[in-house]
C-alpha cells in the first residue's frame, strides 16, 4: 500500500464526479482526499485524486475511469512523481495569543489572514505531515476550528494535457 | 420560421428514424406520453412492441440486438417504468449489447420535488450504462440521442441511458439531425500495433501446444471469417465461451469445446497444459477461469482485446494486442507460420471421449425413466435450421442447452451470460424474433425463470411472433438444488416450487401448446413443435434430482473438473 495521486482530465459534464467516485466506491477504496477544478485550457476540468492503494489497484482504477465515456485521459503518480502542496486553516482564540504562539507562527512560516475580536485565522499551506504538525501544537492553543484541504498537485514530468485535447 | 419547427417528442421519433431504429420495444406511461403521441404519426416509419413489462422491453431490445447486430431501442416512461429498465442495464452492461433507452422524466421545473413518478434515473442507472444523459431542453434531443447511437454501438458496445424531461417533449424546436462520428474524450478507432502483432506471432510460432479461447468480442467485432482464417492456418485448438458460441461452427476441426463451470473436461483439463494461451475477444471470467491463482500458470499468455481495461483485469497476460479482433486476427494470421497440432489435439479428443463415456452418453441417450434436459436438446438438434437461435434464461437448462446445441452459425447465442438474469429468456426470444419472423428461435427455460417474465407470453400473443418455447420443468429452482445438493447438506432451502398447469397459461394466451413427460413423444413434440406456424409452447416435464456435469466448483482450479 502506498500513497498516490490520480489526475483525470475530464469534459466538464453533468455527474462526472459521481461516474468516478462509484468506481472507487465499487471496490471498497476509500478517496483520501478530491478536488476538483478548470484547467487552463476552457471547458476542460481536472480531478485531483489521493488514494492509498496497491499500484496494481491503482492501475485497475485508472484504466475504469478512462473508460468513462468523458473523461480524456487519466493518469497516476506516487508521491515523488508530483509537486502538490494542502491548505490548512486553524481559529484560534485570541485570548490564547501569547510570544509562544507568536514564534509556533513564525517557525512554521503560517499567515494570520484574518483577526477577529474572539478569533483569529491561521493559514498554512504544505504537505500533510507540516500542516498535522501544526494543528498538534496548537490544540495545545485551544484550537476552536480545523479545515485542510485535498491536494492540488501538477505533475513533475515536462508533459502537457494538449495532446489529449484536440 | 414557426412552420418548422416540431415538437420535441417528434424530434425523438425523428431521430430515432434517422438512426435506422426500425422497431422500439416499450411501454407508455406520463411523462413520455407526448413520444407515444408522435409514434401514431410515424407507425409506417418505425414498428413499436408493447410488452407487459418494462423488464419485457429491455430483454426484448436485449435479445433483438444479440440477433440483429443493430442497436436495440427501448422506451419507457419516469418513475417505476425507469427503474425497471435497471436490471436490463446491468445485464446489457456486463455482456457488451448496444442499446438506447429513452426514459420520460418530469418536466424540469419539477425536478427534485419529489413529484409524481420523478426517480433519478440518471443517477440510479450510472453504474449500469456505458453512458447516460438527461436532456432537459428540445434543442439538445437530437444531439443526444446521435450521441447515443454512436455510443452504443462503437467501441465496445453497452447500454446507453437517456432521459428527458417533459417539457423538452412538448416544447417545439428545429429538427436538425446530425449523425455523430466522434468526440474528443472518446476513441473508438485504435489502431493495431504491428510489433505487437510481430511479438504474438512469435510467440504462437514457437509454441508446441497453443491453444485459444475465443469470445463475444469475434462476433462483436464480426471477426468470424478472420478468425476461421486464423484456425485454418495455425491448427491451434480453439474452446468458446457461453458468449462465444456461434463464433466459430462446431465442426470446425480446431473447435474442441466449451470453457468454464459447466464446460467441457477437455478444454479446461488442458487450460493448465497449454503453453501458449490465446485469448481472444473474451475477459476471463471467474466462471470461465475457476480458482485464477492456478489458472494457466504453466502458459505465455497473449490477450488479442479492444477494451483497455480488460487487459490485465483479472489474469497477467505476458503480452497484449490491443485493438478490434477483425484487425488483429487478419494482421496475425498473415505474420504466423501455417502448422498443425495433430498430438496436441488428440490430447483433446482423449479428455473428450473421456467426456462422452462419463457424461454426454447418459445425458443424451439416457437409460433411466425419467427424461433428461440433454436428451431434449439432443432432439432439438436434429430437427433445427442451422441459423436457428437458441435464447436460454438462466440455471441448469442454460448449462445443459449451451452443453448440447450444436452451434453452426454466428449470432445464434442469445442468453444473460455475465449477470445470470432469470426471466431473461421470454422477452429476449420475443425480441430475437421480431427482428426476422423467418428465423427459427427457440427459446428454452427452466420453470422458475419462466414465471419472472412470463406476462411476455401475451407480447407473444399480440405481435404472433413464432417463438418455439421448451420450458424444461422439474418443479425446482435446479441450479440452486444442485449447490444445496452438492455444498448444502442436500438442506433444499426454498428450491422446490408447486407450479401451474403452464399448458393452460399458454392456452389462455392462445398459444398452441403441449406438454410431454414421456420419453416416446418427445421427437414428434419437438418437431411439431419447429414446423408449427406461429408461437408454440412445449413443456417437458424433466428428471427432478438431475445435475449439470462436467463441474468447477467454486474455489477449485481449471484441472479440478469433475465429472461426477
Amino acid at each position: 500500500m502506498k500513497r498516490y495521486t490520480i489526475f483525470v482530465i475530464t469534459e466538464n459534464f453533468i455527474g462526472i464526479l459521481n461516474r468516478i467516485t462509484i468506481i472507487f466506491t465499487r471496490r471498497g477504496i476509500n478517496i483520501d482526499a478530491l478536488t476538483a477544478s478548470e484547467s487552463r485550457i476552457e471547458g476542460i476540468h481536472r480531478i485531483t485524486i489521493e488514494v492509498t492503494a496497491s499500484e496494481d489497484t491503482v492501475i485497475q482504477l485508472v484504466n475504469q475511469i478512462e473508460k468513462i465515456i468523458d473523461v480524456i485521459k487519466a493518469f497516476y503518480h506516487e508521491d515523488e512523481g508530483v509537486v502538490y502542496q494542502e491548505i490548512a486553516l486553524y481559529k484560534i482564540p485570541v485570548s490564547k495569543l501569547d510570544g509562544g504562539l507568536e514564534k509556533i507562527i513564525r517557525q512554521h512560516n503560517a499567515k494570520i489572514i484574518a483577526a477577529e475580536p474572539e478569533f483569529v485565522v491561521l493559514e498554512l499551506s504544505g504537505h500533510k505531515e507540516q500542516t498535522q504538525e501544526l494543528l498538534e501544537i496548537l490544540k495545545g492553543y485551544g484550537l476552536l476550528e480545523f479545515a485542510r484541504s485535498g491536494r492540488v498537485a501538477v505533475a513533475k514530468r515536462m508533459h502537457t494535457i494538449d495532446s489529449y485535447v484536440k | 420560421m414557426k412552420d418548422l419547427m416540431i415538437r420535441g417528442a417528434d424530434i425523438v421519433v425523428r431521430t430515432l428514424i434517422e438512426e435506422n431504429a426500425e422497431i422500439i420495444f416499450g411501454y407508455p406511461g406520463g411523462a413520455i406520453m407526448p413520444v407515444y403521441d408522435a409514434l401514431y404519426d410515424y407507425h409506417d416509419q418505425i414498428k413499436h412492441v408493447l410488452t407487459r413489462h418494462e423488464q419485457g422491453a429491455i430483454h426484448a431490445a436485449q435479445g433483438y440486438a444479440r440477433v440483429s447486430g443493430k442497436v436495440g431501442v427501448c422506451l419507457a416512461t419516469s418513475g417505476p417504468g425507469a427503474t425497471n429498465l435497471i436490471t436490463g442495464l446491468a445485464d446489457a452492461l456486463i455482456d457488451s449489447t448496444p442499446l438506447v433507452c429513452i426514459t420520460g422524466q418530469v418536466a424540469a421545473h419539477l425536478l427534485g420535488t419529489d413529484a409524481f413518478q420523478e426517480t433519478d434515473v440518471v443517477g440510479m442507472s450510472m453504474p449500469c450504462t456505458k453512458w447516460n444523459i438527461q436532456v432537459r431542453n428540445v434543442e439538445d434531443i437530437a444531439p443526444a440521442i446521435a450521441k447515443a447511437f454512436f455510443i452504443a454501438r462503437s467501441g465496445r458496445p453497452g447500454p446507453v441511458l437517456i432521459d428527458i424531461t417533459k417539457n423538452a417533449q412538448t416544447d417545439f424546436g428545429e429538427f436538425n439531425y446530425v449523425p455523430c462520428l466522434g468526440f474528443r474524450s472518446y476513441q473508438t478507432k485504435i489502431e493495431v500495433n504491428k510489433s505487437d502483432i510481430q511479438k504474438a506471432a512469435e510467440l504462437i510460432d514457437a509454441a508446441e501446444r497453443p491453444y485459444v479461447l475465443f469470445g463475444q468480442g469475434v462476433v462483436l467485432g464480426k471477426a468470424e471469417a478472420e478468425f476461421k482464417a486464423f484456425l485454418d492456418k495455425t491448427g491451434i485448438p480453439a474452446a468458446s465461451t457461453l458468449l462465444g458460441s456461434g463464433a466459430l461452427p462446431q465442426d470446425h476441426p480446431s473447435y474442441v469445446g466449451k470453457l468454464g463451470m459447466h464446460g467441457n473436461y477437455a478444454p479446461n483439463m488442458l487450460t493448465n497444459q497449454c503453453d501458449v494461451l490465446i485469448a481472444i475477444g473474451m475477459r476471463f471470467d471467474d466462471r470461465v477461469t475457476g480458482d485464477v491463482k492456478r489458472y494457466a500458470k504453466q502458459a505465455k499468455i497473449i490477450h488479442l482485446e479492444l477494451d483497455p481495461a480488460e487487459i490485465n483485469k483479472t489474469v497477467k497476460c505476458h503480452h497484449s494486442v490491443l485493438g478490434n479482433c477483425k484487425d488483429s486476427l487478419e494482421l496475425l494470421t498473415e505474420a504466423v507460420t501455417a502448422k498443425s497440432h495433430p498430438e496436441w489435439m488428440e490430447r483433446f479428443r482423449e479428455f473428450e471421449r473421456e467426456e462422452n463415456a462419463a457424461v454426454v452418453q447418459h445425458d443424451i441417450t439416457p437409460t433411466k425413466v425419467g427424461l433428461t434436459m440433454g436428451e431434449v436438446i439432443h432432439q432439438v438438434n436434429q430437427y433445427k435450421a442451422d441459423d436457428a437461435v437458441l435464447v436460454t434464461d438462466v440455471g441448469q437448462h442454460q448449462m445443459i442447452a449451451w452443453r448440447y446445441f450444436n452451434y453452426k452459425k454466428s449470432r445464434t447465442q442469445v442468453t444473460s451470460g455475465g449477470l445470470g438474469t432469470m426471466g431473461f429468456a421470454l422477452p429476449a426470444a420475443l425480441g430475437a424474433q421480431m427482428f426476422d419472423f423467418s428465423r427459427q428461435v427457440v427459446c428454452v427455460v427452466g420453470d422458475g425463470g419462466i414465471q419472472m417474465t412470463i406476462q411476455e407470453l401475451g407480447t407473444i400473443m399480440q405481435t404472433k411472433a413464432p417463438v418455439k418455447i421448451i420450458l424444461l420443468n422439474n418443479n425446482y429452482l435446479g441450479m440452486v438444488r444442485q449447490w444445496q445438493q452438492m455444498f448444502f447438506d442436500k438442506r433444499y432451502s426454498f428450491t422446490e416450487l408447486d407450479n401451474p398447469e403452464f399448458v393452460k397459461i399458454a392456452e389462455a394466451y392462445g398459444i398452441k401448446s403441449q406438454k410431454v413427460s414421456d420419453r416416446s413423444d418427445l421427437n414428434e413434440a419437438i418437431e411439431d413443435m419447429l414446423i408449427h406456424d406461429g408461437p408454440y409452447f412445449l413443456e417437458v416435464v424433466v428428471e427432478k434430482e438431475d445435475n449439470v456435469f462436467p463441474m468447477i466448483a467454486t474455489g477449485c482450479s481449471v484441472e479440478e473438473v469433475r465429472l461426477s
